[in-house]
């Protein structure tokens, strides 16, 4: 059986983003570039996959586009226990969309052979939509988001998704597949410095080349801003009735009151 | 027979009591069989320490190359431990009583042995091999030698049976905590430590027993012989002679009584000859060798893992160092009673630690032991035979490993120079190769990994801190300063002691000293990384703090973390560092007592608290008192201070990890034990300690009653605004001399 | 037809959700402004048209397959439902089904997609999407020019009363497509959450509570809005210190990191312990009795009422 994880990198959020001169992207140049933690999740539950049905029989190989950083991410994978990491060169630079990320990993798979795709559910810039749904309809195979489980039997991989208020549903889907992880049975494990320096000099990345084009598939984007924010927060006053009427207000708008 | 020093006690010219040949053979016979046990137990004990990790890599002695720190790393010296081992200073150190105890029974015993020496050179060598060479019988034995030799050993005997007695009492007494054996860890399937009670008490009896029977011999003896006059100078002899005699047992009885009792006191010695290195006695040779190669700096530099893999995970990882410390433990609970982690309820004691390790390495040689052994119904933890069982994680449970705030107040005060510390960070390290960690522990790393602070801010924040002041702090990196400020995470991140640092910048602004910061490229130190056991995560971070250092022009570093200081002054300098490190504490009591920040006494009872990471670790006591009281405060000292500080919990990433388990938090005892003392400011010389205590007295319920000073603060408090200006106008005056 | 916006139900429980009526609501809105109609897909089940009155049309699909919930039926229902429809626009939730639709849809369709929305404006002809990016650091404007699209909307962006309205709106049954009998993933079960091991980090609303609350007996007092608000209680560490409250409750450096659409908490002062296990909560409110309390410097809304006064009120209007 053969895994293929598709990871990529994503601006830490931590650090402050400014928009560049185009105004209609980050500014790439200072920030640093993490991976994205969806795909760290979805490396680890087929790293869980790998472990629960034998090492010998599951391969798994994680493979990302050629963005800052991406070795760092694609070693840590390979320190974790990933059996393979491939490096995809010729995608264009900058803010890539998701339509054009999942036909270059389309157009890679063509030319292997696998089981199962993982990705991460989403990532926090993919406007125009999540890869595993984009990726699945490519190829036309199944896909399945917002999974926190998946378990292969047989020719089908059992799938827990989850439909929000913490109701899972359990699904069972034929391979081959594309699934989307929300989150893996375990948090994602941790990999020692000591062992992606290792698998840094040992070297086992490889790079190959897909050519893809175009940001088919996003809209326009003509301005990128960040919302104003008040540094302190904005004081409800009033007396204690007032005040809990504003909260419930507060909390229905977001959608978190029945009725 | 060379090897029963009680043997002295026994004869003068007639050694073998007036016994035959034949008894003379069986007495040889047997005394060839117990040499050859007691070597053939030596020779077990020096394979075993073989089985470790080759001499050179494990630092078998010492590193022939080191830069040397004053007091804290100077080289160890030979002659420092042998001091150590005859003075018995290390035992004394915190128990005088026992100390004194124990220094009677180890010259006294160390005195028979001579006597036996002495004696068996005489009968059974020069007795044995002159008549070859000169045709007569040689010996020494007589005249003014003998008188001497009888006198200075009699005392030797009864000064050994006065410090026997006294540490028979006590144990007998049954007041002392340190020697119940009760486990902080509690295996599931149960434990009984009766046997090493068992083997306590044998040790002791056999002692006792083999001192009194020699002089009970010697009595028998001159009573045998009439009292001879010369046999005043046998004096305790001759007194158990004459009390030999007043229960009746006159010269004709006596050389009854002789032979039988010199039989049973010599099987006796001989058995205890045998049994030396199967026992605990084998301390009487393991501990003084490991107080010998002992070296303080370990602890305070970290060995590097073995090579080839990560950490611990068998018997050969463990260097001949740490295999003999194994053996030298006396189980005396020092480390036990002192270990925050073991007073707070975790599953950790240091002496439990070494006592496990010693009998699952034992176990794996197949070292015969003498009671002093460890029971479990199931052959698991220390017991586990098996060389493939993990040390770290089964032999050593992992919340046993992690629950160690590297305070080293372990090994400070164990007495025959064990260093625990090390070993568990090497069985650390394989717990962080394997992820068995705690989720918030690996979040931390990962933080640390990503943006260089445990927080998990944005690294380009790490300054921000400064933006508060109506003065720019230099960045060191593009204009020379003298002093290189290593703030560090908490200093810098932490929103409570942000303004701490902004105080303590302030102060060395208005005192005119020139000082800079590494801004957004410094990262966390490492000092809590690698004694996590993340190794390899703390050389990153080295590298990342060198290229950055490089690039700034200054003359010393000044750290406000002890646990960054640690790193900075004794390990960096093994990457390439060659600056001097000074504490901010140490800067402002220069800077007071120099006179260059003008103070008005503050007046007040306050408390100290030592930073291990500052005091224990790296000695520096003196500074913090004197400023505290250059600045008008009177310093109430806590009961444990100084090096035997009392740890706050946050050292060793224990920060990082649950301590949900504890039963109360080491921070807790300590400001309990601040609180009673009656005064109402705790002052401490370290953000996580402010952290750490800040909490500990709202949740002791001592909020009003004690509040938490950094010494900065207690500094800007007592600083004279109005003479400042002045002294900023003169700043042409050359810097303090550090 | 070319100017209608449709807008693709959910459910839960049997019932249509909160989103469906929010995103109706902007539907007429927007069909409204380019002469088109709003309609719906009621996919599986059919029931619920009554309360759909907002809307100009309904589009309902039954068929094996779609009992339950597998993502490719619904994939292949909706595929059915866009064919019939031809919408200019078709909206849903930035929910699970959003994520299993949105992308299969934007690419079988051939329809660019807009995710994470908040806001959805008409410009002449152009429709204007304005989305969350970056965890909510940045704000992305996106004009939606072409003769079709996909957004997805985050839950809670437009008033679920517009699209609240009576009313019997023109039905049309769409056949269910071919290949609902031959799935590749199948349901098997629904789960529903356990709720005695409770898991903080996952709940988009918690409430929260800390020292303030003075004492055990008090703590009944926010258990109740807990459950009011079907929400986990979470904690500060002294309450989890004082056994109050197990562990997995406790919020914070030594306990878990949170990320809630919603952190209501009371009584806690904000210690940087605290605050690194929940700053990054979409929307905090903070009810602290000290207006210097460093919980008002992360929280986004916070009252200085206290808290003894304001829970009753809260539960009293979430009772009612
Ligand atoms: C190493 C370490 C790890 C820690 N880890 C954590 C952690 O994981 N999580 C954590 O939470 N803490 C942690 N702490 C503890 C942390 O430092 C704080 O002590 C703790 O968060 C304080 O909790 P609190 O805000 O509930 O209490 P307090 O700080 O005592 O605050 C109580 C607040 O309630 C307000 N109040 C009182 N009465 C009322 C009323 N009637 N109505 C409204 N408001 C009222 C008061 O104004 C006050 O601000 C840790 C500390 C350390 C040292
Ligand atoms: S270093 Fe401190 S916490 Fe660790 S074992 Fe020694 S005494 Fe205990
Ligand atoms: S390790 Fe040292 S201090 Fe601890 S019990 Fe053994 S001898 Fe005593």
């Amino acid at each position: 059986m053969r895994i293929v994880v598709a990871m990529r990198q994503l601006a830490d959020l931590v650090e402050e983003l400014e928009v560049d001169d185009s105004g209609t992207d980050i500014d790439r140049e200072f920030v640093k570039f993490v991976a994205n933690e969806f795909d760290e999740s979805a490396l680890e539950e087929a790293l869980l996959i790998k472990e629960g049905v034998g090492a010998d029989q599951v391969e798994v190989v994680a493979v990302a586009l050629d963005e800052p950083d991406v070795d760092q991410t694609l070693y840590t994978a390979l320190a974790k226990g990933a059996d393979k990491a491939v490096k995809l060169a010729g995608v264009p630079e900058g803010w890539v969309s998701s339509h054009t990320r999942a036909s270059a990993i389309a157009k890679w798979l063509e030319s292997q052979q696998w089981d199962l795709v993982i990705t991460g559910v989403q990532a926090a810039d993919d406007l125009d939509g999540q890869v595993a749904g984009l990726l699945g309809r490519m190829l036309g195979v199944p896909h399945v988001a917002v999974v926190v489980s998946a378990v292969p039997e047989g020719n089908v991989v059992k799938v827990s998704q989850e439909l929000g208020g913490g109701t899972v549903a359990e699904e069972e889907v034929a391979m081959p597949a594309v699934l989307g992880v929300q989150a893996a049975r375990q948090s994602p494990r941790y990999a020692p410095i000591t062992r992606i320096r290792q698998a840094m000099q040992a070297g086992g990345l490889s790079e190959e080349t897909v050519e893809v084009s175009g940001d088919g598939g996003r809209p326009t984007v003509r301005r990128l801003y960040a919302p104003e924010k008040s540094g302190q927060a904005e004081m409800l006053t009033g007396s204690a009735a007032d005040v809990a009427d504003k909260i419930i207000e507060l909390i229905r708008a977001k959608g978190l009151v029945k009725s | 027979m060379t090897l029963d020093p009680t043997l002295a006690l026994v004869e003068t010219r007639k050694v073998f009591a007036g016994e035959g040949t034949v008894a003379q053979a069986v007495f040889y016979g047997l005394s060839v069989l117990t040499i050859a046990t007691f070597f053939t137990g030596i020779v077990l004990r020096v394979r075993k320490y073989g089985r470790g990790r080759p001499a050179r890599e494990g630092r078998w002695m010492r590193p022939s190359h080191r830069e040397d720190v004053p007091e804290v790393t100077t080289k160890p010296s030979f002659a420092k431990g042998f001091w150590t081992v005859a003075t018995n200073r290390t035992i004394s150190r915190d128990q005088p009583s026992v100390g004194m105890a124990h220094l009677l029974v180890f010259w006294g015993f160390l005195g028979l042995f001579a006597a036996t020496t002495i004696l068996s050179l005489d009968y059974d060598i020069l007795g044995n091999v002159s008549p070859l060479l000169v045709g007569h019988t040689v010996s020494f034995f007589h005249g003014p030698f003998y008188l001497a030799y009888n006198a200075v050993f009699n005392l030797a005997g009864v000064i050994a049976i006065l410090g026997t007695a006294h540490l028979m009492g006590r144990r007998a007494s049954h007041k002392e905590p340190r020697l119940d054996y009760t486990r902080a860890f509690k295996p599931e399937e149960g434990y009984s430590r009766k046997r090493f009670m068992q083997g306590d008490w044998l040790f002791l009896w056999l002692l006792m027993a083999l001192f009194v029977t020699g002089f009970l011999i010697q009595g028998l003896r001159i009573d045998e012989a009439h009292f001879p006059g010369f046999e005043r100078w046998t004096w305790m002899g001759y007194l158990t002679g004459l009390g030999w005699n007043a229960v009746g047992v006159g010269p004709h009885l006596a050389a009854h009584v002789h032979p039988w009792l010199w039989w049973f006191h010599i099987l006796m010695a001989l058995a205890f000859v045998a049994y030396v290195p199967f026992s605990k006695a084998n301390h009487m040779i393991a501990s003084p060798a490991n107080l010998v190669v002992n070296d303080p700096a370990n602890t305070r530099r970290l060995p590097s893992p073995p090579s080839g893999h990560p950490g611990y995970t068998s018997l050969a990882d463990f260097t001949p160092k740490e295999l003999l410390g194994l053996d030298a433990c006396t189980k005396c609970g020092r480390c036990h009673y002192v270990c925050p982690a073991r007073t707070a309820g975790a599953p950790l004691s240091p002496r439990d630690l070494i006592l496990d390790l010693r009998q699952w390495v034992n176990r794996q040689e197949h070292i015969p032991v003498v009671l002093d052994q460890e029971e479990r119904p199931a052959a698991t933890g220390p017991l586990a035979a098996n060389g493939s069982t993990a040390v770290a994680g089964d032999v050593i449970a992992p919340l046993t490993l992690w629950s160690c705030t590297t305070c080293m107040a372990c090994v400070e005060v164990c007495p025959v120079g064990i260093e625990h510390v090390p070993s568990i960070i090497q069985m650390r390290r394989k717990l962080v190769d394997e992820g068995t960690m705690d989720a918030t522990l690996q979040s931390a790393l990962q933080n640390i990994a990503q943006q260089g602070n445990s927080m998990g801010k944005s690294a380009r924040m790490r300054a921000r801190w400064t933006k508060g002041l109506d003065f720019t702090i230099p960045d060191a990196r593009k204009e020379p300063v003298e002093y290189l400020w290593f703030v560090g995470d908490f200093a810098s991140f932490d929103d409570r002691l942000q303004g701490l640092s902004r105080t303590l910048a302030g102060i060395l602004h208005h005192a005119g000293i020139s000082f800079g910061l590494l801004y957004e490229d410094e990262r966390n130190s490492g000092n809590d990384v690698r004694r996590v056991g993340e190794e390899g995560l703390f050389e990153m971070l080295v590298e990342h703090n060198l290229a950055a250092l490089a690039k700034a022009d200054f003359q010393t570093i000044i750290t406000t973390d002890p646990h960054t200081y640690n790193t900075l002054r004794n390990e960096y300098p093994s990457y390439g560092l060659d600056k001097p490190v000074r504490h901010y504490s140490e800067v402002l009591t220069d800077l007071v007592l120099s006179g260059r920040l003008p103070i008005k006494p503050l007046g007040g009872h306050v408390t100290y608290h030592d930073p291990c990471y500052l005091g224990r670790y790296n000695r520096v006591l003196d500074a913090p008192r004197a400023l505290i009281e250059g600045l008008g405060c009177e310093l109430v000292e806590m009961p444990r201070n100084r090096t035997g500080s009392f740890c706050c919990g946050a050292g060793g990433g224990r920060i990082w990890m649950d301590d949900s388990f504890l039963e109360e938090r080491p921070s807790e005892n300590r400001m309990k034990e601040a609180v009673a003392l009656g005064v109402d400011t705790f002052v401490v010389a370290c953000p996580k300690d402010f952290a750490m205590f800040s909490d500990a007295v709202k949740t002791t319920g001592n909020e009003g009653k004690m509040t938490v000073v950094d010494i900065v603060q207690l500094v800007d408090r007592a600083l004279d605004r109005d003479r400042l200006p002045s002294l900023q106008a003169a700043q042409a005056a050359p810097e303090p001399t550090a | 037809m070319a100017n209608d916006v449709l807008v693709v139900a959910e459910r839960s429980g049997g019932q249509l959700t909160d989103i469906t009526y929010e995103l109706l609501g902007k539907a007429k809105e927007l069909a409204g402004a380019a002469g088109g109609r709003a309609a719906v897909a009621l996919i599986a089940d059919s029931s619920g048209v009554d309360s759909l009155g907002a809307a100009d049309v309904v589009y309902t699909v039954e068929g094996p397959g779609l009992e339950g919930y597998s993502p490719e039926a619904f994939e292949k229902a909706l595929g059915a439902v866009v064919d019939a429809a031809d919408p200019r626009l078709v909206l849903m939730g930035t929910s699970t089904l959003g994520l299993d639709l949105g992308g299969s849809l934007s690419v079988s369709w051939g329809a660019p997609l807009a995710s994470y929305v908040i806001g959805l404006d008409t410009e002449g002809s152009d429709i204007v999407a304005t989305s969350q990016l970056y965890g909510g650091k940045l704000l992305a404007e996106a004009v939606i020019d072409g003769p079709k699209a996909v957004c997805t909307v985050i839950g809670g962006s437009f008033p679920a009363d517009a699209g609240r309205a009576g009313g019997s709106p023109e039905v049309v049954q769409v056949d269910a497509p071919a290949g609902l009998s031959e799935l590749k993933a199948r349901f098997s079960a629904l789960r529903e959450p356990d709720r005695s091991g409770v898991d903080i980090t996952t709940a988009d609303l918690l409430v929260s509570v800390g020292r303030g609350i003075g004492s055990q007996d008090n703590l009944e007092l926010v258990e109740e809005l807990a459950g009011a608000l079907n929400a986990p209680l979470s904690a500060s560490r002294p309450i989890i210190d004082q056994g109050w409250l197990p562990k997995p409750h406790q919020v914070g450096k030594s306990g878990q990191k949170v990320k809630p659409k919603v952190y209501l908490c009371f009584g806690i002062s904000g210690a940087p312990e605290h605050l690194e296990g929940m700053r990054n909560a979409d929307t905090i409110i903070a009810c602290n009795t000290d207006e210097n309390a460093p919980i008002f410097d992360v929280a986004h809304y916070g009252t200085t009422t206290d808290l003894f006064d304001l829970v009753p009120e809260l539960v009293e209007r979430l009772g009612s």
